[in-house]
């Protein structure tokens, strides 16, 4: 769909770099993780979440079914990415946040006491707004840092780093420069070096936080054709306050307002024939 | 679909978690011993020796018999950390309006800024030694003076002002200075009127964080204001002060004046403490308003 | 409009624009640009007087002031290898003291104290550079070295084996090099301490998330995404810390046994440049006191060396940001955040 010259006029990629990259190397390239395989499902359900008084997100219940992306849209301050960031617990961090609910994935329950919050976190990756690699690691040792965490070693680290990067379709442009630091690739770039990060510890479901917020157009298109692959391997939550992204990349859309969800329906449905007269206000641009 | 289960986080990285957790908090608690140490003991050596006399006499300097008071050496030091004050803050606050209205960027400012940088750093006894050689070797005035001491200490406050001064100068609102630039004010009458008195409490803050540092200092006045245990309200003759009385307790053999020490000690922490507190309340509440 | 003559107090409405009242202006712009100048001229000053001052020393003794080991006052030799080594020796033992401590305990404050606890103790470990130098060194005398020679003779002979560490024990006296240090380190931590928190909490939290979001402990989070990030800055604060170590003199004076010669173990009396200084600064004459200016300019020169070395660590460490001027600065600004 992108022109290859488009793609290497990247602003801030290496103008050193050594043979032209071959294009089969540079679009994502899933195989690389393996087989299509079965995820799992998420099961919200009565879900409140608190930013110390104030009442964020209000008794909702959505299902995101497995192998399948499912975008939030919503006006800032609906309570969209407060859901995401409470299915893998991350809501908590923020001082003076807490949430009451059920989160299951397929029949493990979340929020249990038993639970490790570390392992959750494991299972459900999450990609944030701004790109964040580690700023004082290099590519490679972004990519491994969370696999260093359980003590994947040597041959077998190197061979997952890579199939991650190959997987987001970042090993061509990056190969050559795996010790540079992760913070000197562009934009665009730097999300996919995240997404891989993601990936290569193998969750179960990867959480996005309007993960192309921050990206142009171009950089914005990449990682949307490379969602489309994920889906294969992954379970998929997008948040995005940009409504033809939810149209291009999601199967179905939650539309949330003030907290509660307004309506969740097939995206075509949203977008076209939407059930509740706020949902198509919203999706006609009429407020928000 | 395959059935799931978390993945096992190993033993090994819980415990090392929870361990390091302990440590830091270990650590923690650890930094707080000395204090709390500290405290008691002066408490402890120290309440026992505060009487009206240690208040209201002066050290007796005697081997024998009564051994006195304090009370020129606390006159002492509040005396020489006035004087030190009254030179320092308006100096400090000076140059640091300089910094934050004039200089801005320039480069001599920025030299500016990194010589109050480093001068932070100078031991306090080296200020001691450059007031030594300049005032009291040429006989400015005397030999060994309380003035002398009160310079020394107001070198020793300088950089602590100017810093903390020009934080809270520069947190005033730009918006507030331009709304005055644009009715064509004068810039030194935005100083008095709108920069100054936003800024006030926590210049007060600074300067009286700066007056709790030099209060404890005892260095440069070994060089400068040392000597007479009488009582002096003349700035130009030697001057007791309560860390140099403490200083010449220790070294004393007799246990009634060792006693004394811990009690002038307490009275020092005191006063610092007092200080510090009165600094942060007034931050604290500047900041809520 | 220009030569209008209209006193400047005269017209509140600030619109007027007579050269009289742009006069103050012109002079508090002077006035204050003077100011700072003298400041730094002062500075330049001393410097030059104290280079003066100590240069009949620098030409008797030459480079074996600082190198040379015999420091005799009755003999007028002044070679001050045991005020150089003593100072050393203390202020590098109180770092390892004081700074994996310190910077344990920032850890604590920043990232895992609970978040009503965090105010007030900072502001307890804050307290800890309230208490003066003096007050230090009178509770080192009369309480910490006395209760803790019987634990410094234990470990001496028990860990006689390790050269320079152990051996001694049974010569140990209440006064030494560690309790010196031990003494340094409680009083450089509230600085090492407080500007390390500064430069905790520069630390973008979405490293820390995309820590967390791996899968990462807490402890692993300050691993991967903290320390990395902060490691520059708690160099510079440890450097700071090491530039006030250097320098302490009176609580030093009191505890390092002022023995001008280089101690043979951790457990033994030595000296220090700024112990020398106060010490024996009351009966110096002639040359003498030209040895205590010389060893002042040492302290100062390797003062000034230390601070410049750590305030290019601390400026990279917080990203532009200026930090930890003083321990007192440092300590107002991590308590206006928290």
């Amino acid at each position: 769909m992108i022109p290859s010259e488009t793609r290497s006029k990247e602003p801030t990629m290496s103008t050193a770099r050594g043979p032209v990259p071959d294009q089969e190397e540079a679009a994502p390239d899933l195989s690389a993780m393996g087989e299509r395989r079965a995820g799992h499902g998420i099961t919200v359900n009565g879900l409140n979440a608190y930013y110390g008084a104030q009442h964020a997100v209000k008794n909702v219940d959505i299902d995101f079914p497995a192998n399948e992306v499912t975008a939030i849209i919503g006006p800032s301050g609906s309570g969209k990415s407060t859901v995401v960031r409470c299915i893998n617990r991350m809501h908590e961090e923020i001082p003076g946040a807490r949430a009451e609910g059920s989160i299951k994935l397929d029949e493990l329950d979340v929020y249990d006491p038993g639970v490790d919050l570390t392992a959750v976190r494991r299972m459900i990756g999450m990609v944030f707004q701004k790109p964040n690699p580690f700023p004082t690691m290099s590519i490679f040792d972004n990519v491994a840092a969370g696999l260093r965490l359980t003590g994947t070693k040597s041959d077998n680290l190197r061979e997952r780093v890579h199939r991650s990067l190959r997987a987001v379709g970042l090993w061509g442009e990056v190969k050559n420069r795996l010790n540079a630091p992760g913070i000197g690739l562009s934009g665009g770039q730097q999300q996919r070096l995240c997404i891989a990060r993601t990936v290569a510890v193998e969750p179960e479901v990867i959480l996005m936080d309007e993960p192309c917020s921050a990206l142009d157009p171009i950089a914005t298109l990449k990682v949307e054709e490379l969602i489309d692959e994920l889906k294969a391997r992954y379970t998929i939550v997008i948040v995005t306050h940009n409504m033809q992204q939810a149209a291009r990349v999601a199967n179905s859309t939650v539309f949330m307002l003030d907290g509660e969800v307004v309506e969740h329906a097939p995206t075509n449905d949203i977008f076209t024939n939407p059930k509740d007269e706020r949902t198509e206000r919203y999706v006609t641009g009429k407020f928000g | 679909m395959s059935a799931l289960s978390l993945p096992e986080v190993s033993p090994r990285r819980r415990r090392t978690d929870r361990i390091m957790r302990g440590v830091m908090l270990a650590a923690t608690l650890l930094a707080l011993v000395p204090l709390v140490l500290v405290i008691f003991y002066l408490l402890k050596e120290g309440l026992g020796s505060i009487n009206g006399a240690f208040f209201t006499q002066d050290p007796s300097g005697s081997f024998f018999g009564n051994v006195g008071g304090v009370r020129s050496a606390i006159l002492g030091s509040v005396e020489i950390v006035l004087l030190a004050t009254v030179i320092a803050v308006p100096i400090g606050i000076g140059v640091a309006l300089y910094l934050t209205e004039y200089g801005t960027d320039s480069r001599f400012a920025t030299v500016v800024r990194y010589f109050v940088d480093v001068m932070t750093g100078v031991p306090s006894i080296v200020f001691g030694l450059f007031i030594y050689i300049s005032l009291v070797l040429s006989h400015v005035g005397g030999n060994f003076t309380a003035w002398k001491g009160s310079v020394a200490l107001a070198l020793l406050m300088l950089p602590i002002i100017i810093r903390s001064a020009e934080v809270v100068l520069l947190l005033v609102p730009a918006s507030l200075r331009e709304a005055a630039l644009a009715l064509g004010a004068p810039r030194w009458r935005i100083i008095r009127k709108v920069v100054l008195p936003t800024a006030a409490p926590g210049l007060v803050t600074g300067s009286l964080l700066a007056v709790a540092r030099g209060m404890g200092e005892t260095a440069p006045l070994l060089f400068t204001a040392a000597g007479a245990s009488g009582l002096t309200f003349s700035l130009s003759q030697q001057m007791n002060s309560l860390p140099l009385q403490i200083y010449n307790d220790v070294l004393s053999p007799r246990s009634a004046i060792v006693s004394q020490a811990w009690a002038a000690g307490l009275t020092l922490v005191a006063m610092v403490l007092i200080l510090n507190l009165i600094a942060r309340a007034i931050s604290r509440r500047s900041r809520v308003a | 409009m220009e030569s209008s003559a209209t006193p400047a107090s005269g017209d509140r409405s600030g619109l007027e624009r007579s050269s009289l009242s742009r006069l103050p202006d012109r002079a508090l712009s002077w006035g204050l640009t003077s100011l700072a100048i003298l400041i730094l001229a002062l500075i330049v000053f001393f410097f030059i007087r104290l280079i003066g001052e100590s240069g009949s020393t620098f030409s008797t003794f030459g480079i074996s002031f600082v190198f040379g080991n015999d420091w005799d006052v009755s003999r007028n030799i002044f070679h001050g290898a045991p005020l150089v080594v003593g100072t050393l020796i203390t202020s590098g033992v109180a770092l390892l003291i004081g700074v994996p401590v310190a910077v344990a305990t920032a850890l604590y404050l920043t990232e895992l104290c609970p978040r009503r606890m965090r105010a007030p103790l900072s502001g307890l470990v804050d307290l800890l550079a309230a208490v003066p130098s003096v007050v230090y060194g009178l509770w080192g005398v009369f309480f910490l070295a006395p209760k803790l020679l019987p634990a410094e003779k234990w470990f001496a002979n028990t860990f006689s084996f390790i050269p320079w560490i152990g051996g001694g024990g049974s010569s140990a006296t209440p006064t030494n090099y560690f309790i010196a240090s031990l003494v340094l380190a409680i009083m450089i931590l509230p600085i090492v301490s407080a500007i390390s928190r500064e430069v905790l909490a520069t630390v973008p939290a979405e490293n820390k998330e995309a820590a967390l979001a791996l899968g990462a402990t807490r402890w692993e989070m300050i691993r991967m995404a903290v320390l990395p990030y902060s490691r520059s800055g708690i160099v510079g604060g440890a450097m700071l810390g090491l530039g006030r170590a250097l320098g302490e003199t009176i609580a030093i004076v009191l505890l390092i046994g002022d023995a001008p010669v280089i101690g043979h173990h951790l457990f033994s009396q030595g000296y220090s440049l700024a112990a020398v200084i106060a010490n024996e600064f009351g009966e110096a004459q002639g040359i003498h006191r030209s040895a205590l200016f010389a060893a002042g300019l040492v302290l100062f020169v390797l003062t000034l060396l230390v601070n410049i070395i750590a305030r290019a660590y601390v400026a990279r460490g917080s990203r532009g940001m200026r930090v930890g001027a003083s321990a007192d600065l440092a300590m107002a600004a991590a308590e206006s955040r928290s």
